[in-house]
């Protein structure tokens, strides 16, 4: 009986995830492609047209293997990466008692002051506690102690117990609020990427190689147990970064409140419609790193994993190319995404050819110039 | 100064007699007594009994939650969605038994039980009044409550965007609360809100206007028992957040129906507002819940240790403490929505001053049983549990308070361990330890110390193996609220959901322990507990009678 409960939650789960419901992208890919403005029921039209997105990007015969297809227009299928696999124990959960390993400086330094600060001193708060109940217990309990003191002052006692609770809280508070300040003074970003939560699939845009777009959908339990991907956080379309550069996240939303974050990377930011938020994260380590949205975003928010495969320069620079991007230095395409040659997220003096006059700050609302590659699904995405 | 009130004690039984004898005429009818009632200690019980109703069903849907986590994927909620549920109705129907089970356990459970019930039981008694200031605004207090709660429970029968029901989560988030969720059901949770708010308005305005003016002769504010200081200081609480609440959500309902744009973007309104504007009073919310536990603490601890409590003065003030830095930390439940580095420094730093105060409580507990005399009788268990388990709870969310840690830990199972520890183990432990210290006193009866004991055992190992390893969970980077996880989560989900149905068992004793006190317990007379028992409501027959305090009592 349970077993069969479980079959049938099985091929549940799997009717609902986007690359094995062909008919559901079938009906819905066309209407939500020239679907410009969408009316009030906004929010129901996008969900319906979320679903279908993999299948628009990479061509009919797409389905499982969505990801792993370039788009017709582009490259040629050589330059595809070979898609690497996770190593077990490293960018993903696997039932420790303890924090993911950390790959970035900042993971490094958060995890070091949480395991040789915070839990030594809170253990030892623990078992003082304990202790100091246990002996009362055993040492007053009434057949022990028949006759109870009146004792209800001792000022010295008092005093001691206000000020120690301060200087451990003192000694908390000074690596606390320094490893703050290093999280928000990260060094000079090597490469931007914007991530734009929606419900419910991630979409990964490039203005520094072109403004190219990804939309990452999660892969049907089938196609991870093809892939080797752990169940519920393999995507289609990851996000793929070079091995040290140091990449700025842009974060918005294009419709509820999303947050994401990469356990591995100790980066957690909200993805919040209207706000663009920064953070950043630098790996060192060519590899696969999981992560899934961690705010409530509605009815499939378990179910829009993150992944992050980091790869050398070289092979990044070719996984660009694949996409239809240009790296940094090279000619950019003329409808370039703005925030690509925006002084503020782009400090660097980059040619401004054609780039448009959007006030990049003025938040993920506004509809973001795209390339004719990304078209279809960010006429959707906004 | 801080043994308040032995010294009343030899005339007031007397008065006590008298006044039964002379009141036992006037109880009103059974309609008029329980459904048009004035009288603080029937509202009390009509609280309670809500409380314990409410509890009931925000503990089943705990229970439906840990069976769907019991093991990976989605076994069983596409049934409990009903006949032909998409995948997309069933995960919906998960995000509405997350909110309901938030929002029952935070606003129909632990609020009522702890101000309206055991408030509105005690705090006249301990002060020597005869009632509460304004005994009909009592009553209403009470009655908005139910259409509240029915508000809460209909919801989940209509239309709330993919699926039926309000799966907005009980922070009730914008946008997915406006533009993310059509149909009706989230305007009825937020007018079930609205209800409850101004039910909690209402009480805290009696309460606060009750113990300033109405406590006996010579009751000063500092001989008041710890329990009506901490009602006092929950009622200031009350007064001053729910208003915010109930603006934020006034305005979720604007913009969901009017067209306006408040938190909405694209008019040029921030999501973020309502979460700053929920928070503020969100913050404070956790210590109304958690506050009238101390003051129950308090009260037990001194009993069972038959001493008064040390450090009076400190305890009262540390509440008082507790109160007013609660109202300045509220930004830590946002430190990942993209604040700048200042505002995180500051509230790392505020949210951890927290921990001095409530390490004075803590200590405070322990030095009164230092040098007692302790017995264990059910009510001593629970608060020694309660003590303990407060601190575990306390701890991490010192490790929470740092912005910097809090990136990782976000949103995550961590998280929900936590809470859980400071309100499931603790204010949950607390309404325990105050149910069977009280029990005797409102019914008469002595419950049954074996039972109760069979209850806290269970109980406590069951809710420590449901939590604790939710901690695992989190820093290994679970997140909340998701019907469904990856593999590498299931050993511990697992372990999560037995603790649950060894919870479950505790409860069973409860249950039956409330039967067998009304059916069959042992009469007890004005003080079962002993020379430790030295508040008011000691003075007082079992249970008190109809009307007290005609004679005021005087305090020395």
């Amino acid at each position: 009986m349970k077993t069969l409960l479980k079959i049938f939650a099985a091929a549940a789960a799997l009717a609902m995830l986007p690359a094995a419901a062909p008919a559901q992208s079938a009906a819905s890919a066309p209407a939500a492609a020239t679907k410009s403005a969408p009316p009030s029921d906004a929010i129901s039209a996008r969900s319906q047209a979320a679903p279908a997105q993999p299948e628009a990007i990479s061509g009919p015969n797409a389905g499982a293997a969505a990801a792993a297809t370039t788009p017709a227009a582009t490259g040629p299928a050589a330059t595809n990466l070979p898609h690497a696999s996770p190593t077990p124990g490293i960018g993903q959960p696997d039932g420790r008692i303890g924090f993911q390993d950390q790959f970035t400086p900042i993971g490094r330094e958060a995890l070091w002051f949480h395991n040789w600060i915070l839990m030594p001193i809170i253990t030892l708060v623990t078992l003082f506690v304990l202790l100091l109940m246990l002996y009362v217990i055993v040492r007053f309990r009434r057949s022990a102690n028949p006759v109870p003191s009146r004792t209800s002052h001792n000022t010295m006692i008092e005093i001691v117990w206000t000020l120690v609770p301060v200087l451990i809280l003192l000694a908390i508070a000074v690596p606390s609020i320094k490893l703050l300040s290093h999280q928000y003074s990260p060094p000079k970003a090597d490469l931007t990427v914007k991530v734009t939560g929606n419900q419910w699939y991630w979409t990964y845009s490039y203005p520094d190689n072109g403004g190219f777009e990804l939309v990452s959908n999660i892969l049907s339990e089938a196609d991870d147990k093809k892939r080797g991907e752990p169940r519920l956080l393999g995507v289609d379309e990851r996000m793929v970064v070079p091995a040290g550069a140091e990449v700025k996240v842009i974060v918005t939303a294009s419709d509820v409140i999303h947050s994401w974050g990469v356990p591995a990377f100790w980066v957690k930011m909200d993805a919040v419609p209207g706000r663009l938020n920064e953070t950043s994260f630098k790996v060192d380590r060519p590899g696969l790193y999981y992560g899934q949205c961690v705010e409530l975003c509605g009815a499939r928010h378990g179910f829009m994993p993150i992944a992050v495969e980091v790869v050398t320069p070289a092979q990044f620079a070719a996984w660009v190319k694949s996409k239809g991007g240009t790296m940094p230095g090279q000619a950019k395409p003329v409808n370039g995404d703005a925030t690509a040659t925006s002084p503020i997220t782009n400090p660097q003096p980059a040619p401004a050819a054609g780039s448009q006059a959007t006030e990049p700050t003025s938040a993920g609302t506004a509809k973001p110039p795209v390339t004719s590659q990304s078209q279809a699904t960010s006429s959707r995405g906004i | 100064m801080t043994d308040t009130t032995a010294n009343a004690t030899h005339f007031e039984a007397h008065d006590a007699h008298d006044a039964h004898h002379h009141d036992a005429e006037h109880v009103p009818g059974f309609f008029v007594r329980w459904f048009m009632s004035t009288n603080h200690k029937d509202i009390g019980t009509l609280y309670l009994i809500f409380a314990i109703i409410a509890g009931i069903i925000g503990g089943s849907i705990s229970g439906l939650m840990r069976t769907e986590l019991a093991q990976p994927h989605i076994q069983y909620l596409q049934q409990w969605a009903g006949a032909g549920a998409t995948m997309d109705e069933a995960t919906h129907l998960w995000n509405v038994l997350i909110t309901a089970h938030g929002l029952i356990m935070v606003f129909f459970m632990v609020m009522p039980a702890m101000i309206g019930g055991f408030g509105n039981w005690f705090v006249p008694l301990m002060i020597g009044a005869p009632d509460l200031a304004f005994p009909r605004m009592n009553n209403i207090s009470f009655w908005l409550l139910v259409p509240a709660f029915l508000l809460l429970l209909g919801s989940t029968l209509v239309p709330g965007g993919t699926g039926n029901g309000a799966g907005t989560g009980w922070t009730v988030y914008a946008p997915l609360s406006t533009s993310g969720s059509t149909g009706p059901a989230v305007d009825m949770a937020i007018f079930a809100l609205h209800l409850a708010g101004a039910s909690s308005i209402l009480g805290a305005i009696n309460f606060i206007t009750t113990i300033f003016n109405m406590r006996a002769p010579g009751m000063t504010l500092h001989k008041m028992p710890l329990f009506v200081w901490s009602v006092l200081v929950t009622a200031f609480l009350l007064l001053l957040a729910l208003p915010v609440l109930a603006g934020a959500i006034t305005m979720l309902l604007t913009d969901r129906n009017f067209g306006t744009h408040v938190y909405d973007a694209s008019g040029g309104g921030d999501p973020i507002l309502y979460q700053h504007l929920f928070w503020f009073f969100g913050h404070p919310e956790v210590y109304i819940m958690i506050l009238p536990g101390f003051g129950m603490i308090s009260q037990v601890v001194a009993t069972f240790s038959r001493k008064p409590v040390f450090g009076y003065l400190g305890m009262a003030y540390a509440m008082v403490a507790i109160g007013v830095i609660g109202f300045v930390v509220w930004a830590h439940h946002m430190f990942t929505v993209g604040l700048d580095v200042n505002t995180k420094m500051y509230f790392t730093a505020a949210t951890m001053v927290i921990a001095v105060p409530t390490g004075i409580k803590i200590f405070s507990w322990i030095a009164t049983m230092w040098g007692g005399s302790l017995t264990f009788e059910t009510p001593m268990l629970w608060a020694l549990g309660f003590i303990f388990m407060f601190t575990v709870g306390g701890v991490t969310g010192v490790v929470l308070a740092n912005g910097g840690v809090d990136n990782n830990l976000h949103d995550t199972y961590y998280v929900v361990a936590h809470f859980h520890y400071v309100l499931s183990l603790g204010a949950v432990f607390s309404l325990f330890a105050g149910w069977y210290y009280w029990l005797p006193k409102m019914s008469g009866k002595m419950y049954n110390e074996l039972l109760g004991k069979a209850h806290f055992w269970l109980f406590f190992i069951g809710v420590n193996v449901l939590f604790f390893p939710m901690h695992f969970l989190g820093m290994d980077g679970m997140q909340r609220r998701v019907p469904d996880y990856a593999d590498a989560f299931a050993y511990w989900n697992h372990i999560a959901t037995i603790g649950f149905m060894m919870m479950a068992a505790g409860m069973v004793f409860f249950f039956v322990n409330i039967i067998y006190t009304l059916a069959a317990g042992r009469k007890v007379g004005n003080n079962p507990w002993g020379e430790g028992a030295t508040t008011l409501e000691w003075t007082l027959s079992s249970p008190p009678p109809f009307h007290q305090f005609s004679t005021l009592p005087r305090i020395d």
